[in-house]
């Protein structure tokens, strides 16, 4: 993240500046506290989580909950811990971020570069189903995963999040192209390249960033998807609605630090792409958003 | 001739080619999208249960539906929790990104804390502020081991404010968005516009009130959409967090939908929900949607 400031023509007083700093610390103590708990109690034995303070430290440190997180917890009915869930994670997320992105691509370069009359109904059929609660399609979305033989299985997984991701993708790349000289394009048609080498040789060295863009973009909301992932998932559930399994279960002792610890492992993959990309992270949430 | 007549099939095949390649996604789209919306709302007029059945009941599943206490909660619900979210996260981000716009020192720092919530997952923040706010380990037992005995904070285990706390655990999650969005607007706004004010003798408050704020228009507008977009569909967040309880305390259409539809055997009734939903979002998102492309064009 660049810390550009600009200059306000604002002047403020120093009591009011002081009182800025301690209203904007105090958010920030805000957002940090769940992660700060999570952490903490994580490394405690359970003992220590029920029987002493949240707030503080490890007496004992222990990396026992994360151990049972990952491998031998109850999930469901099986004392499997996350393991094969975080597989059935990245087995669904990488096919799927990598598909909806190069298709989004390419209809990205359609729309704005071989426009056709009605392209804009097309794009806007295709971007209204980006806000569509997906309550609306889970019935007859389970019944073509049945039909399919599809239920219950990654590939299910991996055609879900790839039909309704493609509307994400393509806003991305339609809106990124549109700023391309359309006149190279022609320019490149005119001494005799077709299709698909303009795509291969102009358009697609200069789309590394958006490209950045909605891989993280993706691999964010699929990687934390839920809904999808708790109807269609079956037995080859992904990492949510295996941790929500661990956390929900109404048998035996609630584990509180393996809990924290299971949250913590779902939310890491997320959390270091936000912390090595969180710059294109920001530029995708605006995006996908601020403007259509 | 063979030959131009293979050039000529050539330039045909790359007239077609543009739109041979965004076929499929049109057709996905047609069919998975407004193909399987109609067949939700033809879902909704039938008599289905457990699994669909195709004799038609005409409005009968929306009148059910209506006549229905847990949709009643519902929509009660899904009122409190989409109005509170939608104007704290509005009022906090806007605080947030002008207090930040001050030239703060450490900006750097303080803007990625505030937004992490955002890479989260609703089930992570939901198992978070579960265990923070259970009475028994959570907030209120540090309170009292630090000495404060009656402190009391069990809203998580109260029909009547298990509510809020879906509202505290999502404004937590999502209000660094809206900062984002209002900085990046702040950002954008003329610095001579706001000088000329204060040389015409305006006060920092006036200022803001008057100048800044109205033109922070299109951020208003665009949170105030994808926050009202992200409410109805919440669904994680009530799971992880509650669970739609106690009781069914914290039911919101989108359990309600999940639950009618998949463990209640009422397919009908809960496609009906499922309609419903769709028509709130269609009738926020369809006009914004429909300005944005006009605009552009």
């Amino acid at each position: 993240m660049s810390a550009v400031s600009q200059d306000t023509a604002v002047n403020t007083g120093r009591i009011t500046r002081a009182f800025i700093y301690l209203l904007l610390l105090l958010f920030a103590l805000f957002y940090l506290l769940p992660l700060y708990v999570m952490v903490v109690n994580s490394l405690k034995p359970l003992s220590e989580v029920t029987g002493g303070n949240m707030m503080a430290l490890p007496q004992t440190w222990t990396l026992e909950a994360w151990k049972s997180a990952w491998s031998t917890a109850q999930i469901g009915v099986s004392p499997t811990g996350l393991e094969p869930y975080f597989l059935n994670s990245i087995l669904m997320v990488v096919p799927a971020v990598a598909l909806s992105t190069v298709i989004g691509a390419l209809n990205g370069y359609v729309l704005t570069k071989w426009r056709f009359r009605f392209d804009t109904i097309v794009f806007g059929l295709m971007l209204f189903s980006c806000f569509i609660p997906f309550q609306i399609v889970l019935i007859p979305m389970a019944m073509v995963l049945g039909k399919l033989g599809l239920a219950g299985t990654v590939p299910g997984l991996v055609l879900v999040h790839v039909v309704y991701g493609i509307g994400f993708t393509t806003l991305y790349y339609r809106n990124y192209y549109a700023t391309f000289p359309t006149e190279l394009v022609r320019a490149a048609q005119i001494d005799g390249a077709g299709f698909f080498r303009i795509f291969w040789r102009i358009l697609l060295p200069i789309s590394g960033p958006i490209t950045v863009v909605s891989v993280i973009w993706q691999f964010t909301n699929i990687w934390n998807d839920f809904l999808f992932g708790v109807s269609f998932g079956g037995t080859s559930q992904p990492m949510t609605a295996a941790l929500n399994n661990l956390v929900q279960s109404s048998t035996g002792v609630k584990e509180y630090n393996v809990h924290f610890a299971g949250a913590i492992i779902a939310a890491l993959p997320t959390l270091f792409v936000y912390i090595v990309a969180g710059r294109y992270f920001v530029r995708g949430l605006m995006a996908g958003s601020v403007k259509g | 001739m063979a030959s131009s007549a293979e050039a000529d099939f050539r330039t045909r095949i790359q007239d077609w080619l543009p739109k041979i390649v965004l076929a499929p996604s049109f057709a996905v789209t047609l069919l998975f999208v407004y193909g399987f919306i109609l067949f939700t709302v033809f879902l909704s007029f039938t008599g289905s249960k457990m699994l669909p059945n195709y004799t038609l009941v005409g409005w009968e599943n929306y009148s059910k539906l209506w006549a229905l206490e847990n949709w009643h909660i519902a929509i009660v619900n899904i009122g409190i929790f989409a109005s509170l979210y939608i104007v704290i996260c509005t009022v906090l981000g806007l605080m947030l990104a002008i207090f930040l716009d001050q030239k703060i020192r450490g900006e750097g720092v303080l803007r990625p804390i505030y937004l992490y919530p955002m890479a989260l997952s609703f089930i992570v923040t939901g198992t978070a502020w579960k265990w923070f706010l259970d009475p028994g380990i959570g907030l209120e037992h540090v309170m009292h081991l630090w000495g404060w005995e009656s402190f009391s904070f069990t809203w998580i285990k109260d029909n009547n404010m298990a509510i809020y706390t879906i509202v505290l655990a999502a404004v937590w999650q999502t209000s660094g968005f809206v900062m984002a969005m209002f900085l990046a607007g702040l950002r954008g706004i003329d610095n001579e516009i706001l000088k000329a004010a204060q040389i015409d003798g305006a006060s920092s408050f006036q200022l803001y009130r008057r100048i800044v704020i109205p033109m922070l228009r299109p951020a208003f507008l665009s949170s105030f959409v994808i926050l009202s977009h992200l409410a109805i569909k919440s669904y994680d967040l009530v799971i992880a967090l509650t669970g739609g309880g106690p009781g069914r305390a914290t039911e919101m259409p989108a359990t309600f939908m999940y639950s009618y539809t998949f463990t209640r055997n009422q397919m009908g009734i809960g496609a009906a929900s499922a309609v419903i939903m769709l028509m709130t979002i269609a009738a926020i998102m369809v006009p914004y949607l429909y300005a944005e492309l006009k605009e552009k064009q």
